[in-house]
């Protein structure tokens, strides 16, 4: 008996030539909860099948029942890594539904407010390339940034990761002294750390022998794929919305777009490294040249709250109050797209309104989901160590991903 | 610049296609062109081939319904990334009968916005490589983003709430 099976399994061992190996749903290197079914021939992968849809919150189906401010905390859980910019973006989009002209120091604040949550989007998922190529330790001296990059949002919002920043027409409140005095710190001492992790990486034989190479694709099949963001400009294409299409008086700022040549993990690595010195030298501009006057549109009173010391005192600022948070203000029926340059790419909303209290239809072009799906073709014929680590310099963010 | 720009797309639409265009607006300055469904996949091919216009980016692709026309939108939007032009172009089908052509055979990025109108509109999308649900169960037998699916489930029993209703 015992005998005969060993034969069986041994003529099965045999016949089947590929094996089935799950990469997720949770696995510590997917960071996220996605699966990758992959038939693997040894260590190269033959095919890869993903699922996702694992933390689906119909974002699209709950934004049709609730008025314009209850959908900013569902735009933060899209790409919690850098929600800010969804936040601004998404009231950039019915500002510009409601045709609200704003401030120029409402617009530079928000750069600053974008791009340091560009800074720790990017930091977040460089740092992560290194731990999966085995060196920890630039995580770990990094992330006390992105934790000084949250305080500072705590002094402007109060809140860290999922921060509902801002209002539609400008901020709650100005920037505290605090948060300035943060800031100053970070832009200080930032670059030194960076600097440091990049000394330790960027020539680093290992890492360089792990990454290039490593997930490539050509511009064509990134177009092709409507890739954005890093991804995109990593293969060589400088496409950048905030050039492209400028928002929020980005074409006030004097910065370059970088590129990469292959595609690879390594020019991923590499684009979102410079991007990150970069938006340190959009941070400085805007900074300096930060323009005095209100930090919210006073011409848009049907949508900007009123200040609380008026709530409480005041009785039609109460009215107000509650009218604007129910959504009972009259919205313009229109149809409109806006983008941002997020974390990870061009982060759109559709808007259609019908002029109820609610949208129509809001459509979020979220990124991560369009350039996920060209993972499968990546991939193909990899080491399984290489799926991991062209995984992790994709930076698919769950949330983005399943909305 | 922008008026031009909307002028010279519609012209070159125009020389081609000028008896499919149903009508054309530009809200907030995006130019949008509601397109006779038969010749979509037509029309986009030729853009994109176009040696002007080259809309060779496609930015997204959702579904919108409209429950009083019983009619559901899927709505392309393009991106020329050469002249920076983009355009957004509707095509109505019968909520019954909501099959139209993939586009998976001019952009690979397709795939998946088109698998996620179909779980959540129920558009079929003829000669598309994977047309299966995306983000919902695969068991699930309704299209939710459809309008006459509300939030809730109306037919559950385990939470009943006379008093103030739901």
């Amino acid at each position: 008996m015992a005998d005969e099976n060993i034969i069986n399994s041994s003529i099965a061992v045999e016949e089947k030539k590929y094996s089935t190996l799950n990469l997720g749903p949770t696995h510590p290197a997917t960071h996220g909860i996605f699966q990758n079914v992959l038939t693997v021939d040894g260590e190269l992968i033959v095919h890869s099948e993903p699922t996702i849809g694992y933390i689906h919150r119909a974002f699209e189906k709950l934004a049709e029942r609730r008025p314009f401010y209850q959908i900013t905390p569902l735009t933060d859980r899209m790409n919690y890594c850098s929600s800010p910019i969804n936040n601004i973006g998404w009231h950039m989009t019915v500002e510009k539904l409601i045709g609200a002209e704003i401030p120029k120091r409402v617009q530079y604040l928000r750069v600053i407010i974008m791009e340091l949550a560009r800074i720790s989007d990017h930091l977040i998922c460089n740092t992560v390339i290194a731990v999966d190529t085995g060196a920890l330790t630039g995580f770990v001296y990094l992330f006390q940034f992105r934790e000084l990059i949250y305080e500072i949002y705590e002094e402007i919002c109060g809140a860290r990761l999922t921060t509902n920043i801002g209002r539609i027409g400008g901020f709650e409140r100005d920037f505290p002294d605090k948060a300035w005095v943060k800031l100053e710190k970070f832009l200080k001492e930032y670059p030194e750390a960076l600097k440091e992790f990049e000394n330790l990486v960027k020539r680093n034989r290992i890492f360089m022998d792990r990454t290039i190479g490593a997930g490539g694709i050509s511009p064509e099949r990134a177009l092709n794929y409507s890739f954005s963001g890093p991804n995109l400009r990593a293969a060589g294409v400088d496409y950048d919305v905030r050039v492209m299409n400028p928002y929020s008086s980005y074409e006030d700022f004097d910065f370059i777009i970088p590129i990469g040549l292959n595609g690879d993990t390594y020019d991923r690595f590499m684009v979102r490294q410079e991007e990150m010195w970069e938006s340190m030298k959009i941070i400085r501009q805007a900074v300096d040249k930060l323009p005095d006057g209100p930090y919210f549109s006073p011409n848009v009173p049907d949508f900007y709250l009123p200040p609380k010391e008026d709530v409480y005192n005041n009785m039609e600022a109460l009215i107000y109050h509650f009218k604007i948070v129910m959504g009972e203000t009259d919205v313009p029926k229109g149809e409109v797209y806006h983008c941002v340059e997020g974390g990870n790419g061009e982060l759109g909303f559709y808007l259609i309104s019908d002029g109820g209290r609610t949208p129509f239809r809001l459509h979020f072009r979220r990124p991560c989901y369009i350039y996920y799906q060209a993972y499968a073709e990546m991939v193909k014929g990899a080491n399984i160590s290489d799926a991991i680590l062209t995984l992790s310099s994709m930076n698919v963010i769950a949330g983005e991903l399943d909305a | 610049m922008d008026k031009t720009y909307q002028e010279q797309v519609i012209s070159i639409i125009r020389e081609k296609f000028e008896s499919d265009i149903l009508s054309v607006e530009t809200p907030y300055d995006f130019l949008t062109i509601n397109f006779k469904k038969e010749n979509i996949i037509d029309l986009i091919r030729y853009l994109y081939d176009h040696s002007v216009a080259k809309f060779q980016y496609l930015t997204t692709l959702c579904g919108i319904h409209y429950p009083d026309a019983r009619q559901i939108a899927v709505m392309y939007q393009l991106h020329s990334l050469v002249n920076n032009w983009r355009i957004r172009i509707k095509i109505y089908l019968p909520e019954d009968n909501a099959v139209t052509p993939t586009l998976t055979t001019l952009y690979s990025g397709a795939n998946w916005m088109e698998r996620e109108t179909y779980d959540f509109f129920g558009v079929k999308f003829t000669g598309h490589p994977d047309l299966r649900r995306i983000l919902n169960v695969e068991d699930m037998i309704i299209f939710p983003m459809r309008k006459e699916y509300p939030l809730e489930d109306q037919t559950r029993e385990d939470k009943q709430d006379f008093m103030f209703g739901r």
